[in-house]
């Protein structure tokens, strides 16, 4: 699930990766593969392709290290957005090669969309919410062990698990304010 | 890779207490109209219902959103108020069969728990059960179940470990590094890699699990010691060569990362304050892992992982701006010294090792290195033979003639074919570790697959068992095969 590394974190990794470190490269690799792999795999359906995708977006990354602005958020949202566009991109391909039905492509995309929102919403909700969602969902405890896990009253534990839900089901909706990672600038994103 | 393990039916599968950890790819696409009246539902970690139970919930204030419009529930709970008689034997179902009767702001307190599948059973039947009964409830469960398949996210857990370099590969492809990191070091910086995703797969819930370790000293040892341990033990000897990059010990002046909301990416330095009295961590690599124990065997495991990280990826950096000028510079291992270019090969080989102890004891499946990285850990092991068989010769542990030549001048040989990924072919002077090989002074010739060479040579195979094709002096393929598996340490 979505944890947020610490700015200061991101800020020194992003000049090690300007000073062409190969090493931060592996350090970017390991923190956020999966998650873009993930994101891929979404849109894609596919290991192949979002195989390539992840090799796109680290590519990407790699030779552009000055794209990610800090003061525009994470650079986990920078990067999911990044794989977003990258993805709809190459599954757009597939298409104008006639090799899917648009209206598949179209139901990917949106639910693509809803994920990069959901990731927004996990990484940027408050922490005590995420914490417990991570040990309902990643740990597996029910929610009297998240309860004495996290020091507070069962209660609160199932306050937190329902309320960190809730946001996270607005995802499903399209609604102003939150960032639309993709396709409303165009689209055909910066990653090629 | 772990995905067919998984029994689809989310939290059902626990066994023994903790769940192997799901590949969530079967989940991935799970519908969120799924049928809220069949979700699974997993039971209370004690089996039983706990003794404080609570039936009498008050209703938590400006909770939700639709709190407001819950009047007719509102009503219905007042009614149910004088709460169901206390049934639970067991906790289940009272005479009647029908589940324990809780209010409806208890019930709809539940349906993020519920949508987790993370109450008690007896909780989420009570709400399945509640839920045609109300719309209001019914909408909320399914939204919330929907929202669960959110979750999903970074579930990526069967990447592929080979993506990695594919990726990498490609990165460099693009734009050259700067930095680059030494090929030697590449093996250490893959299989560190891959045992921190096999780490993430596995969650917190492991770090006590049993691991056991083999070793052979003489004659076969075996150990048992958990997770956690073992990657402080891998920390500590890791910092056998941090010491001699100049990094300051991870081992002292604990305090954990700085930032209490992620132990995971917290750069390294925030806890490894530099302390006078570094030196005071044995080197002999057996000493300093007891002692590392002693200093921080109290600490969780998700800590102990990130240290055991942070220092890795802090040797790969440090290492990669001290180039290749350090790469013959010795790393002091207390009873005996490796240059910089074989200990990263050494510590990537006890990396893998050691993970797929880990793997084994938690049954998850775990390759081998790359090929390219395979070959280079043969061939530490290769070139390592002749002092460790020579050192047994001293020892009066070997059993073929002994003949003493001069370094540099010609000896007899053995021929070491591997096979397989990442295999050659070596001639190991037998006589003295300075003598020279050649295929003319061959008196013997083995014959090994890669992956069982390195099985030996971890002493995880008997050498007298070690499935090896054998032509030549039989004493001299004696010794080398107890050589080798002399290499192994705990």
């Amino acid at each position: 699930m979505a944890t947020p590394a610490p700015p200061r974190w991101e800020r020194k990794l992003q000049q090690r990766l300007a000073r062409g470190e190969e090493a931060a490269l592996g350090e970017l690799y390991d923190r956020y593969a999966s998650l873009v792999h993930s994101l891929a795999f979404r849109v894609m359906d596919d290991d192949d392709a979002a195989d390539h995708v992840t090799r796109e977006v680290f590519g990407y990354i790699w030779e552009n290290p000055d794209a990610y602005e800090p003061r525009d958020g994470s650079l986990r949202s920078w990067i999911a957005a990044l794989t977003q566009r990258q993805a709809v991109h190459r599954l757009r391909q597939y298409e104008d090669g006639d090799r899917t039905d648009p209206e598949v492509v179209e139901a990917r995309v949106r639910e693509a969309n809803t994920a990069a929102r959901a990731d927004f919403i996990v990484t940027s909700m408050p922490a005590p919410l995420r914490a417990a969602l991570e040990l309902a969902y990643r740990e597996r405890l029910d929610y009297r062990a998240a309860a004495a896990g996290l020091g507070v009253s069962e209660d609160e534990a199932r306050r937190r698990l329902r309320l960190g839900l809730q946001l996270l089901s607005t995802a499903a909706d399209p609604v102003d304010g939150l960032p639309e990672p993709e396709e409303q600038h165009g689209g055909r994103g910066s990653a090629r | 890779m772990s995905g067919a393990a998984f029994p689809g039916g989310g939290a059902a599968g626990r066994d023994g207490g903790r769940l192997r950890i799901p590949a969530q790819r079967e989940q991935r696409n799970a519908p969120d109209d799924l049928p809220v009246d069949r979700a699974p539902h997993r039971s209370a970690p004690s089996g039983g219902v706990p003794a404080s139970w609570e039936r009498h919930v008050e209703v938590p204030g400006g909770e939700g959103p639709e709190e407001g419009s819950a009047a007719p529930h509102g009503q219905e709970a007042a009614e149910e108020r004088p709460v169901p008689e206390k049934t639970s034997k067991g906790g289940c179902r009272n005479a009647s069969g029908r589940p324990p009767r809780y209010e409806h702001a208890t019930l709809k307190s539940l349906l993020g728990a519920w949508a987790l599948t993370a109450c008690a059973p007896e909780e989420a039947q009570a709400v399945e059960a509640h839920l045609p009964e109300c719309h209001q409830c019914s909408e909320e469960a399914r939204r919330l179940r929907g929202a669960v398949g959110l979750l999903h996210q970074e579930d990526s857990l069967d990447l592929d470990p080979l993506l990695r370099a594919r990726v990498l590969e490609g990165c460099l492809g693009r734009r050259p590094a700067r930095v680059p990191v030494p090929d030697w070091a590449g093996a250490y910086d893959a299989e560190t890699a891959r045992l921190d995703a096999l780490l993430r797969d596995l969650g917190d819930g492991y770090w006590s699990a049993p691991v056991r370790l083999q070793w052979f000293d003489g004659a076969p040892v075996a150990q048992q010691f958990t997770v956690g341990r073992v990657i402080a033990h891998l920390t500590a000897v890791d910092g056998l060569v941090g010491r001699a990059l100049g990094l300051p010990s991870t081992s002292r002046g604990l305090g954990g990362p700085l930032d209490a909301e992620d132990g995971r990416g917290a750069p390294a330095r925030m806890y490894r304050s530099r302390v006078p009295g570094d030196e005071e961590l044995p080197l002999d690599p057996w000493e300093r892992t007891t002692a590392d124990w002693e200093a921080r065997g109290h600490l969780p495991g998700a800590t102990l992982r990130s240290m055991w990280r942070d220092q890795s990826h802090q040797l790969v950096q440090t290492v990669a701006f001290a180039g290749q000028g350090v790469a013959d510079l010795g790393v002091d291992y207390g009873y005996f010294e490796l240059p910089f270019r074989d200990a990263f090969l050494d510590r990537a080989f006890e990396c893998w090792v050691h993970a797929a102890d880990i793997a084994e004891a938690v049954d998850y499946p775990y390759g081998p290195p790359a090929p390219g990285h395979l070959h280079g850990l043969v061939d530490l092991a290769a070139r390592m033979l002749p002092a460790a068989l020579a050192r047994r010769r001293r020892a009066g542990l070997t059993t073929s003639a002994a003949r003493l030549v001069a370094a540099g001048t010609p000896g007899r040989s053995l021929r070491l074919e591997i096979e397989g990924d990442g295999g050659g072919e070596w001639y190991l002077p037998l006589d003295s570790p300075g003598a020279s090989a050649s295929p003319e002074k061959a008196v013997a010739h083995v014959a090994m697959d890669s992956l069982e060479f390195c099985q030996l040579a971890a002493g995880h195979v008997e050498p007298e068992r070690a499935a090896a094709g054998q032509v030549g002096d039989r004493a001299v393929i004696r010794d080398v095969l107890f050589a080798t598996a002399s290499l192994s340490r705990m």
